[in-house]
């Protein structure tokens, strides 16, 4: 099992899950801000599952999830950003889909049969977040400010996979690889200054008493 | 059998309404009563939609992948209310995107108890337990409301409304038996949300002379609704270790609560739009409301 | 919103049951009204199968006309009380009281 892989993957799920589930509540459409939640419950959900692979049964998943350094994250700087704007929220949930397809299907692939089992059931339930994210692709692609919003994504979606899988990635999106100078700063690897202010709240709560105690 | 005929005259519709009678959204009714239907399950669908804001914030903030995933689903939950309560309201007359430009133009009213600041996770695990506790009290009543559209939706919101109570009580439970400062988070929450509740029901008037109730949309008076509080939720407070800030709070010998009379005149001032956060709230709506037409004008286009 | 369609939401709780009424919500299409219908009325998994219908295909039949005694098509339309009561004594056969 590679577990920087895993992690990148749990991270990914975690992180782009709190980011969606900031919607709840002030999506566009009461009927959409239904769905939406759903699917930012249904990520973290995943990242919760991989993270109790990754430490066992034993092991302490919140933990795993909360209480690293910043720098031990492993998450792609396109969960990170902060996109309370729709088109730019719609555009990033696309492509995560479209390239989280390609890196779930080589993960169901894994000679570790936990691991391929799990993403197994993991890509069951991204068939349904695929599905509502290319209804709403093709509802928006006409405008002007969703195109746009891709565009500004398009190298943070390419930086998400390794350089093996991006080749399907540009095929799957109809989009041309950027150089690799264009890719600086968006590849896994690195993180935006937007993850600090992130973890800050997501564990103000949990700093606030010692380590260990029970919420 | 002959379908049940809705009497066209409004004494006749009153007394049938009054007997149990429920009425259906191609019925005719009385324009009295149309109104105060859309004006009482108006302020329903916007407290569930304001209702969010409290807790949406500390969303973002939970301590654990579990807090996280069962405090989303519960706001989740809340803005699904919205959604089925604003369809009632439209069949109504009233469209949605007229009911929410009231909301932000702070021409509509929605519950006290959303106009007040969530200070901490204790508020977080008060509100789910006790606020939502007062609300299930109020919507069990309205399950037999003589408009059954309105009733119909509300066995689905009842049900929903039974796991954020458990959710409520479980982030209490946790706090309590936790630290020392995670018992206190919890006994300053219900120190600040007490008020609010006993006001939440709303100021004692006789049932006959409430209108909602008259025309059976409601089904108890405010006072009933605020006993039957006081019976489920003091003692599961008291047992807690957690004290009600209210020193005149007991139960007579003959079963009836009595308390320190709750502030009628913050109520009013409150809910006409003059909470500590009513602004704020408000203002926050309207930003995403604004931000995100272009959304609705895009998907909804015909 | 009034004026977008509306699409009534049947759902089954589970199989074996019929479809019953569970509400409306506005979308502009079918696969939008699934995608929101799926999560409005079977997130917890209350739902085992929906139906989407969107409202202008639904007709409405509400005026029953019964104006001359057509009670023999229902139960309260026979009084067999006395009748019985009659066969029952003629045969012998009526119980104590």
């Amino acid at each position: 099992m590679n577990e920087q892989v895993l992690l990148g993957l749990a991270d990914d799920e975690l992180v782009l899950g709190w980011r969606e589930s900031e919607w709840t509540g002030i999506a566009p459409l009461l009927e959409e801000d239904v769905a939406f939640s759903s699917i930012a419950q249904n990520e973290i959900g995943h990242a919760r599952a991989v993270y109790e692979l990754i430490v066992g049964e034993d092991g302490d998943a919140d933990a795993l999830a909360f209480d690293r350094k910043l720098d031990e994250y492993r998450c792609s700087p396109l969960v990170e950003l902060h996109l309370l704007e729709w088109a730019h929220t719609i555009a990033r949930r696309w492509l995560y889909e479209v390239a989280d397809e390609i890196r779930i299907t080589a993960l169901k692939d894994d000679p570790d049969t936990a691991v391929a089992g799990l993403a197994a059931k993991i890509d069951r339930e991204e068939a349904y977040h695929r599905m509502h994210a290319e209804m709403w692709h093709d509802r928006l692609g006409d405008e002007p400010r969703f195109q746009a919003a891709v565009e500004d994504l398009w190298p943070y979606a390419v930086g998400m996979l390794p350089e093996g899988l991006r080749a399907d990635l540009a095929v799957r999106t109809g989009l041309d690889l950027p150089s690799n100078n264009l890719l600086q700063g968006h590849e896994r690897g690195t993180h935006t200054p937007e993850l600090a202010p992130l973890w800050d709240e997501m564990t103000i709560v949990r700093r606030s008493a010692p380590t260990g105690a029970q919420w | 059998m002959a379908a049940v005929e809705i009497p066209r005259d409004e004494q006749a519709f009153l007394e049938y309404v009054q007997s149990g009678g429920q009425v259906e959204t191609t019925d005719w009714m009385p324009e009295d009563y149309r109104k105060k239907l859309i004006k009482f399950i108006e302020m329903h669908g916007n407290s569930e939609l304001m209702g969010v804001l409290p807790e949406r914030e500390w969303i973002l903030r939970a301590p654990t992948l579990q807090r996280k995933l069962a405090l989303t689903a519960k706001v989740q939950d809340e803005v699904g209310h919205a959604q089925l309560i604003y369809r009632v309201v439209e069949d109504l007359g009233k469209p949605r995107e007229q009911c929410l430009a009231d909301l932000v133009d702070g021409k509509a009213k929605f519950h006290n108890v959303f106009h007040y600041p969530t200070q901490s996770w204790g508020d977080v695990g008060v509100i789910a337990w006790l606020v939502d506790a007062a609300a299930i009290i109020s919507q069990k009543a309205l399950l037999k409301c003589s408009y059954a559209p309105y009733a119909r939706i509300m066995k689905k919101i009842c049900w929903e409304e039974s796991f954020h109570i458990l959710h409520g009580r479980d982030v209490i439970l946790a706090m309590v038996t936790g630290t020392p400062a995670q018992f206190e988070l919890v006994q300053e929450a219900l120190d600040r949300w007490w008020g609010p509740l006993m006001q939440f029901h709303g100021n004692p008037i006789p049932a006959d002379e409430d209108p909602m109730f008259l025309w059976r949309i409601k089904s108890q008076g405010n006072e009933e609704a605020r006993q039957q509080f006081l019976d489920g939720y003091v003692p599961q407070i008291h047992e807690l270790g957690l004290t009600v800030p209210d020193p005149k709070l007991h139960k007579r010998d003959d079963g009836v609560w009595e308390y320190t009379e709750p502030d009628w005149d913050e109520l009013k001032h409150v809910v006409t739009g003059h909470g500590p956060k009513t602004e704020e709230r408000l203002a926050f709506r309207r930003r995403f409301l604004e931000q995100e037409q272009w959304v609705r004008d895009v998907v909804l286009a015909a | 919103m009034s004026e977008h369609p509306v699409w009534e939401v049947f759902r089954k709780e589970r199989r074996g049951q019929p479809f019953e009424h569970a509400g409306s919500v506005v979308a502009p299409d079918a696969d939008f009204a699934e995608a929101w219908a799926r999560e409005q009325y079977g997130r917890r998994g209350e739902s085992v199968a929906l139906w989407l219908v969107p409202r202008d295909s639904i007709r409405d039949v509400e005026d029953w006309a019964d104006e001359f005694d057509l009670k023999y098509r229902r139960v309260d339309g026979y009084s067999i009380k006395a009748r019985l009561k009659e066969a029952r004594e003629r045969a012998g056969t009526a119980g104590p009281g």
